[in-house]
């Protein structure tokens, strides 16, 4: 039995298309992150799951039924809204115990599951109150409450933690990831832009750009092999470095030049067809060391410096000017404005995408 | 700014940053002195009425609401002492005794023997009445009127009067009107034209109102612009086909012509597009989420309406309530048309005119049964207006 599986979903408002035939399979109890950058449709996606937007085109089972036509009452699924959305009216104890009194439970049913909830997120002392007595972290956890009460098949999360400060942020993520722990055999879905979240929560993160799914994997995956160039990009802060360079030997190593003049070799033998082609080079920050003239991949002028203490920040001019290389070495290092420096990292750091953008080490 | 500073400073600090708000804003200066206007014109001829409907009939009469706490003047008659009573004395007739009612005035100001002037002679002088007859009296009330020739006939002889009446209050004139005037019953008919005529579109409206905001139909949007549009159709030019509309379907089932039921359906559909207006205006205001939210809760339509949405349009449906609460009960137009002339069924604005016509003169009659009409929109609006606060939402997104 899986999750959440998702068959060619598509969506489209009128004549425009927002989401061009999903697939994913989302296994039982695991917690899946959509990251992408707003517009992508990753809230159209969660909302499809949720039924509140009708499915255009495609499949949608939860837990192997079919639930295309299927009230989102039906569907066995809860929701943490961006918004909180709670009940104004009602007190804690009434806005979590809400979907249980509609679904006519007895009461000390309700009154058993909604303690249960309050004593997980530490709310019995605010059953009583409106939710405008309380401060947003308390709001978002009562939300996250009443969607608990409801012992939800699939969890789904809309953006829960972006109305909150960065302190409470980083608390409620750390709730958000308790509750994974203790709700182990519920699916969860969360929704978010921001890849700390993704990568701290997720058991396995779908990138999604435009309204298709870029790359799906385990965070440490999308980090280390990304499938294509906008993944490098978008997983990863400071992003990672992309410049141009010239494949000019192919068959045993293949050797790259960068713009610059300088010479790399990687153990990478397919290369045959691009040979003497410019390709796209991506180093992540991180991942360059200061080097030699002798033995660098890059080479480039200071241009500025961000020294935070536990690491220093260079900005290199490098001769494509829109395209500054941002270089991340721990400790403190003492280079300057218009110093020279050269760079240098190791074979498996590196990464190619040929001139679609697609990678060409790791598919 | 002014907290950082000493004591000292923290006055002179306020004082500027007051003065500096008067310099800034001398519109709103003018905002305020156009509402001091507006609340001076409204509430000053209020109180008059109110003052006026608790004063005595005949000081109502002759004196404004204004001098209603100072004593004033009265012109009044009365009788001496019939002949039977007179004296000789050293040959002349005497009548003498007190002016009856003196104790509910202030004293006597002047007096006259004769109609043509009442006023002439101060009190306590002697007035020469012709035939050598005198009439002298104090201002205490004491009279002694003498004659050569004896007093003859049945009655006393006719003093006139001028004395000072202190202010007198009562609810005389609100027991009149309730009673025999009619006004009672006519309250009881307009509370029944109005309570149902302000629930029922309500009622129906919030429906209609949730439906246009939140369900979706085909052909929403002509319908929110044909009750928009249904706004500018005068009441005046539909009564009439209405009321032969009603009477032809009305006769079909056996109704009368006028009966409640018609005029609270008469109400109800002139209410209606101002209703739904408003009322879908709030509604669909009200946060996409929390709809969403309930309907993942598994909530129907339904429940949507009476859980989350009825409590959460409070301020809504009272601003509505007060709006056609006041438009029904001050309604005389429809009601004409609609409701019957009888003791059981005239509403009170048709019973103000009637007393307009029957007792113009009698203010203290039409100042009473004007208080009467105005105290319910007063209380009405007064008991409602605690529900138009703002923030109701607080609390539930963000």
């Amino acid at each position: 039995m899986t999750g959440v599986t998702l068959k060619n979903i598509k969506k489209s408002y009128g004549k425009t298309d927002v989401l061009f035939g999903i697939d994913l399979q989302i296994e039982l109890g695991e917690f899946v992150v959509f990251v992408g950058p707003s517009g992508c449709g990753k809230s159209t996606l969660l909302r499809m799951i949720a039924g509140l937007e009708d499915i255009t085109d495609g499949e949608l089972y939860i837990e192997d039924v079919l639930v295309n036509d299927i009230p989102s009452a039906m569907r066995g699924i809860a929701m943490v809204f961006q918004t909180y959305a709670l009940y104004p009216h009602m007190t804690v104890y009434d806005n979590m115990a809400f979907a249980m009194r509609i679904a006519k439970e007895n009461k000390a049913k309700i009154d058993e599951r909604v303690n249960a909830a309050a004593d997980m997120l530490q709310l019995k002392p605010y059953l009583d109150r409106l939710p405008k007595a309380l401060s947003g972290g308390q709001r978002q956890r009562v939300a996250i409450g009443r969607a608990i009460v409801r012992n939800p098949k699939v969890f789904l999360f809309d953006e829960p933690l972006s109305n909150l400060d960065a302190a409470l942020r980083v608390q409620t993520r750390i709730e958000i990831a308790n509750l994974k722990e203790t709700l182990k055999d519920t699916t969860m879905i969360y929704v978010t832009h921001d890849q700390v979240e993704a990568m701290t929560l997720a058991d396995r993160i779908v990138v999604l750009a435009a309204g298709k799914i870029e790359q799906v994997g385990t965070p440490l995956e999308l980090y280390t092999k990304p499938a294509n160039l906008f993944v490098a990009k978008f997983i990863g802060s400071p992003a990672m470095n992309i410049f141009k360079a010239d494949v000019v030997k192919t068959g045993g190593n293949t050797c790259i030049k960068t713009k610059n003049g300088h010479q790399f070799d990687i153990p990478v033998k397919s290369l045959a067809g691009l040979n003497n082609q410019e390709i796209s080079v991506g180093v992540r920050p991180e991942d360059f060391y200061l080097s030699d003239q002798e033995s660098c991949l890059l080479s480039g002028e200071v241009a500025f410096v961000e020294s935070l203490g536990e690491v220093t920040l260079l900005h290199l001019a490098y001769h494509e000017k829109e395209n500054p290389v941002v270089v991340k070495i721990p400790g403190i290092v003492n280079k300057h404005k218009g110093d020279i420096v050269y760079l240098q990292a190791e074979q498996d750091k590196v990464h190619l995408f040929d001139p679609q953008g697609i990678s060409l080490l790791y598919l | 700014m002014a907290n950082k500073t000493a004591m000292p400073g923290k006055q002179s600090g306020k004082v500027i940053s007051g003065l500096n708000k008067l310099r800034r804003s001398p519109l709103i200066i003018l905002v305020h002195l156009s509402v001091l206007l507006l609340v001076i014109l409204w509430t000053f001829p209020t109180a008059g009425l109110l003052i006026s409907s608790f004063r005595d009939k005949e000081q109502l009469a002759i004196s404004g609401w204004w001098t209603a706490l100072a004593s004033s003047e009265q012109n009044l008659i009365t009788r001496t002492a019939p002949p039977n009573q007179q004296q000789l004395i050293d040959g002349v007739y005497l009548l003498e005794g007190t002016i009856e009612d003196i104790e509910k005035t202030d004293g006597i100001l002047r007096f006259g023997w004769t109609s043509r002037e009442p006023e002439a002679y101060q009190a306590g002088t002697t007035a020469e009445m012709g035939n050598d007859g005198t009439l002298m009296v104090d201002s205490s009330g004491n009279y002694q009127m003498t004659s050569v020739d004896p007093f003859t006939g049945s009655r006393g002889k006719r003093i006139f009067y001028t004395a000072l009446t202190p202010p007198a209050f009562s609810l005389d004139n609100y027991i009149e009107v309730l009673g025999s005037e009619g006004i009672g019953q006519s309250f009881l008919n307009s509370l029944t034209v109005t309570i149902p005529a302000t629930i029922i579109p309500i009622l129906i409206a919030a429906y209609a109102a949730y439906a246009l905001s939140w369900m979706k139909l085909p052909g929403r949007s002509l319908l929110i612009a044909m009750v928009v549009g249904l706004l500018v159709v005068p009441l005046q030019m539909s009564l009439i086909p209405l009321l032969q509309l009603y009477n032809v379907i009305g006769n079909f089932f056996g109704v009368s012509a006028k009966t409640y039921l018609g005029i609270w359906l008469a109400h109800t559909g002139f209410g209606l597009p101002l209703a739904i207006y408003l009322l879908r205006n709030y509604i669909s205001g009200l946060p996409k989420e929390i709809i969403e939210s309930a309907r993942v809760d598994g909530a129907t339509d339904f429940d949507i309406f009476m859980k989350i949405i009825l409590p959460l349009s409070f301020p809504a449906l009272a601003s509505f309530a007060i709006f056609q609460f006041l438009w029904v009960w001050n309604d005389l137009l429809v009601a004409t048309v609609f409701l019957g002339n009888g003791e059981s069924e005239l509403v009170l604005t048709g019973r103000l005119r009637e007393l307009l016509g029957s007792r113009g003169g009698n203010w203290e009659i039409l100042t009473a049964s004007a208080f009467i009409s105005i105290a319910v929109p007063l209380t009405v609006f007064f008991t409602l207006q605690r529900y138009l606060v703002r923030g109701l939402l607080t609390g539930s997104v963000k």
